[in-house]
C-alpha cells in the first residue's frame, strides 16, 4: 500500500507549521521550515536547535542541490526531522538516506517496504558521510 | 594494476541486481521511459540512432588480459562482433538489447568490470595517462590517485544528481598525456617546493559549445586532502552550478562566470568545513591501492638492442614504440586507425588477440588511450618482432602513431543521435587522401580531430586540424579549425572561415598541409608552424 | 511521379531499440512501410507508448512516391538505413549505393 508520507524516525511528526525559507525573516521561532533547491541550508545554522522539521523540496529528481542542503544539515549537527518532498523516486531513497534525509514524501506513492529494500540496496558504502555508515576504506584498515 | 577485492566485487554485483530490477520494472510498465531513463543512463545505456548503446567503463583506461578477453566475448555474444574504443578511455557496443543489458553486466561483472556513471550527470571516469607506470617521464604513477578517485565518486550519494556530467583526469607527468587542462577537473601529481609529493589541481576546463581551458584552482594539495578537496569542489558546482540552461551547466561556466578567485575562495571555505568531518580515507588504504601499481618484475637482464632489418618492422618500431623507464623494455601503441578504417573500432578476434598478446608480453595489461589506442606498457624489445607479426597480420600494425592518418573521429551521425554530421567517412577519405607513409612521416606529428556535432566528443577543439560536422539547412557541413593542442602548452582551436562539403574539406586539409610544409624551419610540427605564421597563410591557401 | 510530401511516425522498439515505423496497425523496421498520418499521432504515440510498443516516438517530414518513403532530415534517413559506414550491419547489405541515398 503506497504511502505519501514516510517517516524512519521513532518520535512524532511536528505539527508545527512549515515556514517557506524566504518568510523566516518573519517567523523567526519557526520550528518547522522548508527549503526549495535554491535556498542555502547554512543559514539554518543559527536556528537548528529550535527546530524539529526540515523539508527539502525536490521539484524534480534531477535536481541535486537538495542532497547537499540535506548533508550540510546534518554535517552542523542538526538532529531534528530532515524530510524530502516531491518528486522523490524508491530508486533515488539510498541516496537520500546516506545524505541524512529520514522521512520522505512523494507525490507518487511509495511502500514502506520499498523503502527499507531501497536503503539496503548496497551492502558497504564507499564514502564517509552523515548516515553513520562504516566506509569500506574503514572496513579494510579497521 | 588494482583487483577488485570482496567489498568492490559486491558493490558491482550490487549494481547488476539493482539495474535488473530497474529493467524488469521498464519492462513490466511500472517505470516510465521518462523514469526509467536517467537511471539507464548511470548504466551507461543510451537509446542512440540505431539501438541501445552500451559504455562500458575501463577506470583510468587500464584493464588485463582477463577483462580485454571478456570484452571480446561480449562483442560476440551481445552485440554484433565488434566495439568501440572512446576518447575516454572506455568502450562502446552499438547494438545492445534493453532485455539482454542486466545478463551482459552480469558477465562483466564477473571480471570485475562494469557500466557505472558512465553516462548521467554525475562523476564519470577518471582518465589519465596511458603511459602510466611506464613513461621514464613520470614523477609518479597518477592511478593510485585514479584508483581512490573511483572509489569514492561511485555511488555516491551527494553527486549523482550534479546540473551536468563531470569528468576528471589526472596525469603525473609534466608532459600531458590525457588532455588534463580540457577537464572539468585536471589533477596533476608534482613536487611542492619543498620536494614532496603534491597535486596540483586544475577547475573548469572543456570543450563542447564553449571550449576552456582550466585554471589552478589549488597550486599544491596535499595527496592526503585529495577526497576532502574534491568533496568541497564538487560541494560548490552542486550548490552553484547552473541549472536553468543545459548548455551553460558544467563547472567550467561557474568557474568563468563567478571567477576562478571566487570559485576557490568558496571551494576554500568548504575545504576547511570537510576537513572536519574525517572523509579522508587513511594512509594505509592509499599504500594498499599504490602497492597494486608496483612496477612488474623487470628482467634486469633483458636485451637493449631491436634487430630492424625487416624495413616494414622498422617504420613500425619507429613510429609506434616509445621509450619505456626500464632498460630492455618498451611502450608499444597498437594503431586501431588502419587506412580507410573505422577509427577506434575492433573486431571480437582483434580484441582477443591483443588480450592474448598482453597476457604473454606485456605483464597482462593494456591501456586504453583517448586517441582511441591500445596501449601495451611493458614489452620486451626483444619480443617487439614476433608482437608485430600477429598485430600486422590482424591489420593492426598501422606504422601512424601521431601522424595525419591517426583520426580521432566520434561515432558521428552514423552511430550518435546527437550529431548532424557523419564524421567516420570524412576520416575514411582524409586516411586514404593521406595513406601514403612517407607522406605521413614527412608530415610529422599532426593530431586530427573530427567531432559530429558541438558536443566535441572527437575533441576537435584541441586537434592541430580540427573538424566540426554542422547541419547546414538539412545538409552535412565541415567546419575546419586549426592550431588545437591538448599537451601541457594547451590550446584551442581556431576555426579558419566558411564550412566545407566532405571532399571540400579534405582538400582544405591538404592545402593547410602544404601551407606547413613551404612554410616549416627546423623540426617544426604542423601547430609550432601555425602559432609562428599565424592563420593568415593558412586561410589565403584555403579559400584562394 | 511526384513525390507527396507526408509527416510519419518513428521510434524505437523498446525491447530491441530497433529503429520502428508506424505502419497504420504496427511498427516495422523498413521505413517503406510508414504511412501518412492523420490528426492522431499524438493518440498513437500515447497509445503506443503507454503499451510498450514504441519507445521515443516523433513525427517526421517524409515524402512518398508511391513505392519508397524518404525521411525529409539526413539523421532520420540514417535512421531508416543503418549505420552509411557499415553496410553490412544495414537493412540494405547488398546495396552498395545505399549509402548514397543518404544525402
Amino acid at each position: 500500500m503506497g504511502e505519501t508520507l514516510i517517516r524512519l524516525r521513532d518520535d512524532a511528526a511536528s505539527t508545527a507549521p512549515v515556514v517557506p525559507f524566504a518568510d523566516l525573516g518573519d517567523h523567526s521561532n519557526a520550528r518547522a521550515v522548508r527549503l526549495m533547491p535554491g535556498d542555502d541550508a547554512r543559514a539554518l545554522r543559527p536556528l537548528l536547535e529550535q527546530l524539529d522539521l526540515v523539508e527539502v523540496a525536490f521539484p524534480a529528481y534531477t535536481d541535486g542541490r537538495g542532497y547537499s542542503a540535506a548533508r550540510i544539515l546534518r554535517e552542523y549537527g542538526y538532529t531534528g526531522e530532515l524530510r524530502a518532498v516531491g518528486d522523490v523516486l524508491v530508486d533515488q531513497i539510498s541516496h537520500y538516506h546516506r545524505c541524512g534525509f529520514d522521512a520522505f514524501a512523494p507525490v507518487q506513492p511509495i511502500t514502506r517496504a520499498a523503502v527499507d529494500k531501497a536503503i539496503a540496496t548496497w551492502p558497504a558504502v564507499y564514502q564517509r558521510t552523515v548516515d553513520g555508515r562504516t566506509p569500506i576504506w574503514a572496513l579494510r584498515h579497521g | 594494476m588494482y583487483l577488485y577485492d570482496t567489498h568492490d566485487q559486491a558493490m558491482v554485483d550490487a549494481r547488476v541486481t539493482e539495474f535488473t530490477d530497474q529493467v524488469a520494472r521498464r519492462l513490466a510498465g511500472t517505470l516510465t521511459e521518462e523514469q526509467f531513463r536517467p537511471l539507464r543512463l548511470k548504466n551507461g545505456l543510451y537509446l542512440q540512432l540505431h539501438a541501445y548503446m552500451l559504455r562500458v567503463a575501463i577506470p583510468y583506461g587500464t584493464l588485463n588480459a582477463r577483462q580485454m578477453h571478456m570484452l571480446g566475448d561480449i562483442a560476440d555474444r551481445y552485440d554484433r562482433g565488434y566495439a568501440h574504443f572512446t576518447t575516454r578511455q572506455n568502450i562502446q557496443y552499438n547494438w545492445i538489447k534493453l532485455d539482454q543489458s542486466p545478463a551482459l553486466l552480469a558477465d562483466l561483472a564477473t571480471v570485475g568490470m562494469h557500466a557505472i556513471q558512465t553516462s548521467g550527470n554525475c562523476i564519470r571516469n577518471t582518465t589519465a595517462d596511458h603511459f602510466a607506470g611506464a613513461a621514464a617521464d613520470e614523477i609518479a604513477d597518477p592511478r593510485p590517485y585514479a584508483e581512490l578517485l573511483r572509489q569514492w565518486s561511485t555511488f555516491h550519494p551527494e553527486f549523482d544528481y550534479l546540473p551536468r556530467k563531470f569528468k576528471v583526469a589526472i596525469i603525473g607527468s609534466d608532459i600531458d598525456r590525457a588532455a588534463m587542462k580540457l577537464h572539468d577537473i585536471g589533477i596533476q601529481v608534482v613536487n611542492d617546493p619543498a620536494g614532496q609529493i603534491a597535486l596540483r589541481v586544475y577547475v573548469g576546463g572543456g570543450m563542447g559549445r564553449t571550449p576552456m581551458i582550466a585554471p589552478v584552482i589549488r597550486e599544491f594539495l596535499p595527496p592526503l586532502q585529495m577526497i576532502s578537496y574534491l568533496e568541497a569542489a564538487l560541494r560548490v558546482y552542486n550548490r552553484y552550478g547552473r541549472r536553468d540552461n543545459k548548455y551553460k551547466a558544467r563547472i567550467k561556466i561557474l568557474v568563468h562566470e563567478i571567477g576562478a578567485d571566487e570559485y576557490r575562495r568558496q571551494v576554500e571555505e568548504e575545504f576547511a568545513h570537510i576537513l572536519t568531518l574525517g572523509l579522508e580515507p587513511p594512509p594505509a588504504e592509499f599504500a594498499r591501492i599504490a602497492a597494486q601499481f608496483a612496477d612488474p618484475a623487470f628482467d634486469p637482464a633483458a636485451p637493449d638492442a631491436i634487430d630492424l632489418s625487416d624495413p616494414d618492422f622498422a617504420v613500425w618500431v619507429a613510429q609506434n614504440v616509445h621509450a619505456h623507464k626500464a632498460p630492455g623494455y618498451a611502450i608499444v601503441t597498437i594503431s586501431l586507425k588502419p587506412v580507410g578504417g573505422i577509427p577506434g573500432d575492433a573486431s571480437a578476434d582483434q580484441i582477443r588477440l591483443m588480450a592474448a598478446i598482453a597476457q604473454e608480453h606485456s605483464f597482462d595489461e593494456l591501456r586504453v588511450t583517448h586517441a582511441q589506442n591500445i596501449v601495451l606498457p611493458h614489452v620486451k624489445k626483444a619480443d617487439l618482432y614476433a608482437i608485430w607479426q600477429q598485430l600486422d597480420a590482424a591489420g593492426l600494425a598501422t606504422a601512424n602513431l601521431d601522424l595525419i592518418g591517426d583520426i580521432i573521429a566520434c561515432p558521428g551521425l552514423d552511430y550518435c543521435s546527437l550529431a548532424n554530421a557523419r564524421s567516420i567517412p570524412l576520416a575514411q577519405k582524409i586516411s586514404e587522401r593521406f595513406a601514403d607513409g612517407d607522406r605521413q612521416r614527412n608530415l610529422r606529428e599532426l593530431k586530427l580531430k573530427i567531432s559530429g556535432c558541438i558536443n566535441a566528443c572527437g575533441h576537435h577543439h584541441a586537434g592541430h586540424i580540427g573538424i566540426l560536422g554542422v547541419d547546414r539547412k538539412g545538409v552535412e557541413n565541415y567546419q575546419l579549425l586549426l592550431g588545437g593542442c591538448e599537451g601541457a602548452d594547451t590550446s584551442i582551436g581556431t576555426i579558419t572561415g566558411p564550412g566545407f562539403s566532405e571532399d571540400g574539406v579534405v582538400d582544405a586539409i591538404e592545402r593547410a598541409t602544404n601551407v606547413y610544409l613551404d612554410r616549416r624551419e627546423g623540426d617544426e610540427r604542423f601547430v609550432d608552424t601555425f602559432r609562428r605564421v599565424g592563420m593568415a597563410p593558412f586561410k589565403d591557401a584555403i579559400y584562394g | 511521379m511526384s513525390a507527396e510530401r507526408i509527416k510519419i511516425l518513428t521510434g524505437n522498439d523498446l525491447f530491441s531499440g530497433d529503429v520502428t515505423w508506424w505502419t497504420g496497425h504496427d511498427w516495422s523496421r523498413h521505413v517503406d512501410h510508414a504511412v501518412p498520418l492523420g490528426d492522431d499521432a499524438a493518440a498513437i504515440v500515447a497509445r503506443e507508448e503507454a503499451a510498450q510498443r514504441v519507445v521515443s516516438a516523433y513525427v517526421i517530414d517524409a515524402t512518398h512516391d508511391g513505392t519508397s518513403v524518404r525521411p525529409a532530415h539526413i539523421k532520420d534517413r540514417v535512421r531508416a538505413l543503418g549505420p552509411t559506414v557499415r553496410l553490412d550491419l544495414s537493412l540494405h547489405p547488398d546495396d552498395p549505393q545505399a549509402a548514397a541515398q543518404i544525402v
